[in-house]
């Protein structure tokens, strides 16, 4: 176990460089010079020229880029042009809620996904299992802002139950929870269903049933556990949609997490905040993989060893 | 005796003479037989046919400004109403059709185009030109959801057009996946050596004999991808990074919609079943592909 694990930390690291490079050569299509926008209005040309220095601008593209991951490697992630604050202490302000309402969500995505697969597949066939498939649907196609909109109208706007933006209490955090759980719950519902339909028509489960055990056992004593594998994965995957989902659920409730802190740095042109916030994400994202990864590896492990 | 010796003769040769169904009409018939799939069928032709008859079919200018007239509630000069600037909602949702498919399929072609050509020479050459394609694609795989998308528009700059580039980008690596793992499989097959020994080039034996015989998992993920695109496009709209006012796109205008859910929730509620409508259409068509042209695909 220990091997694997050394043997996948060691494979994401390539993967990270890579993350940087690539954030780093959609930074360089950029048009205009980073130092006039840095600088400001209005600055001379010695401190444009003194900011392109300090910036390392005046280098070639390949010693800007050794230069970009070594900052990055000690966490800086550059000045931010808004706000002329570090681009990390920004981040850093922001990302805690952007990880409370992504856990949030997750909860969300998992319980209801596996519950709603697993309803699905023993009741194969039935009203309730078309009916969850067709939610199912719907959940994946319909856009998350949309949806977002929706739930606020109805529980925030007409009925009172949950205030409409902003972030602080539990009750803040409901409506954008399910907003960015749904499409990831409606995912892993199909996958917990197909894969508790292969699980339930294996040999054992039919040894299970003739020993006359209770249907509540065989599907949540046996049969889960071993159709629980497949969906691990798509719940790691799921993480970083959920992730890149953000960006849009927090414009919709007002929320300033780093997805917000994004687009706002967007539309001001901020860009060092747009790279650093972009790539922050995807670090998280690698770091999320990895360890489903782990955790992938060691509930196999777990089984085959039971 | 010789009576019954012919009509013997006629049931045995029966079977001989009926032609096989060619690959075209097996899936043919698989996919009529799966009605949700036709019924996303329709829906996608009904919107194609609204984006090409838009100037025929909208009611009113869908960019013509009337203030006095601004936040009708639906009535018969107005069947959706107007916007808060007196534009009819029905012509901009009929013109915003044209807008959403557009940017589907540009954005679908620039990822399946590039995808396609990357997949098919990671899959082939496979050593290093593999090993190189497919770490590229496993980083642009790094990126959640649609931030490398964000970050490209970061660059280029808000707009239709880079949105397109974007969701493109965005795309390839899955497109470059799928058509690895087939040119792999295919490429084992005994015809794609007794090509080769007759002398073909490397170039022919790709795009001539391999691509043909991987368009099925390429249609089935293009039909997929088109629902992600039209979604992923109208969520760059709705932040403001994609289309720009007064273009009618449909994420804009659920965008321009949020500020007057108090008071006007329609304004939001018809853009948004129109996405809807519109990304479920693509997801069951493509299913219904996947089914009918690859069902080894579901697993």
């Amino acid at each position: 176990m220990t091997v694997f694990i050394i043997r996948r930390l060691l494979q994401t690291i390539p993967v990270l460089l890579g993350v940087i490079l690539v954030v780093f050569i959609i930074m360089q299509f950029v048009p205009g010079d980073p130092a006039v926008l840095l600088a400001g209005d209005g600055a001379t040309a010695e401190t444009v020229a003194r900011i392109r220095h300090q910036l390392g601008l005046d280098q070639p593209v390949l010693v800007q880029y050794v230069q970009y991951v070594g900052h990055v490697l000690q966490g800086d992630l550059g000045i931010s042009i808004r706000s002329q604050l570090p681009v990390m202490k920004e981040i850093m302000t922001r990302l805690p809620i952007t990880i409370e309402l992504a856990i949030a969500s997750i909860f969300i995505t998992i319980i209801l996904g596996m519950l709603a697969g697993i309803i699905s597949a023993t009741k194969q066939y039935s009203a309730s299992d078309f009916s969850i498939m067709i939610l199912a649907l719907l959940g994946v196609s319909l856009p998350s802002f949309c949806l977002g909109l929706m739930l606020m109208y109805f529980f925030s706007v007409k009925m009172h139950l949950f205030p409409v933006t902003g972030w602080g209490t539990w009750k803040h955090m409901v409506l954008p929870a399910i907003t960015l759980g749904a499409s990831g719950a409606a995912i892993v519902a199909r996958m917990t269903r197909s894969s508790m339909l292969d699980v339930i028509r294996q040999d054992y489960i039919r040894t299970a049933k003739a020993k006359g055990l209770k249907p509540n056992i065989i599907v949540y004593k046996h049969a889960l556990k071993n159709a629980l594998i497949p969906v691990i994965t798509v719940v790691g995957l799921q993480f970083g949609i959920l992730l890149g989902g953000t960006v849009l659920v927090e414009s919709v409730f007002a929320i300033n997490g780093l997805g917000r802190l994004i687009v706002e740095a967007i539309r001001m042109r901020d860009l060092p905040v747009v790279q650093g916030g972009v790539l922050v994400a995807s670090i998280i994202f690698v770091l999320v993989n990895l360890g489903v990864d782990i955790l992938y590896r060691s509930f196999n492990k777990r089984i085959s060893l039971d | 005796m010789n009576i019954q010796y012919s009509g013997e003769k006629q049931t045995l040769s029966k079977p001989a003479i009926t032609a096989r169904p060619s690959k075209w009409t097996v899936f043919y018939r698989k996919l009529s037989k799966n009605k949700l799939a036709v019924a996303g069928g329709y829906i996608i032709l009904f919107y194609i046919f609204v984006a090409i008859l838009a100037p025929l079919l909208a009611p009113h200018d869908p960019y013509q400004v009337d203030l006095v007239n601004k936040l009708k509630a639906p009535s018969a000069a107005h069947w959706m109403g107007t916007d808060d600037k007196g534009r009819d909602v029905l012509s901009r949702m009929i013109y915003g059709t044209r807008l959403s498919l557009a940017v589907g399929f540009v954005a679908v072609f620039i990822g399946a185009f590039f995808g396609v050509i990357l997949g098919l020479l990671a899959g082939y050459y496979g050593k290093w030109v593999d090993a190189v394609i497919m770490r590229v694609v496993d980083v642009l795989l790094a990126f959640p959801g649609i931030l490398l998308a964000l970050a490209i528009v970061s660059a280029l700059g808000a707009g239709l057009m880079n949105v397109m580039v974007a969701i493109g980008v965005f795309s390839i690596p899955m497109f470059a996946r799928i058509v690895r793992g087939s040119t792999l499989a295919v490429k084992k097959l005994e015809y794609i050596d007794a090509i080769r020994s007759l002398g073909a080039t490397d170039a022919r034996i790709i795009f001539v004999h391999i691509l043909p015989n991987i368009a099925s998992p390429i249609i089935v993920q293009a039909t997929l991808r088109l629902a992600t695109a039209i979604l992923s496009a109208a969520g760059l709209s709705f932040l403001g990074l994609g289309a720009q006012p007064p273009l009618p796109e449909w994420g804009a205008m659920l965008s321009n919609g949020r500020d007057f859910l108090f008071n006007m929730p329609t304004l939001a509620l018809f853009p948004g079943l129109a996405i809807s409508t519109l990304v479920i259409a693509f997801n069951i068509f493509g299913d219904g592909l996947r089914d009918a042209l690859d069902p080894r695909m579901k697993q």
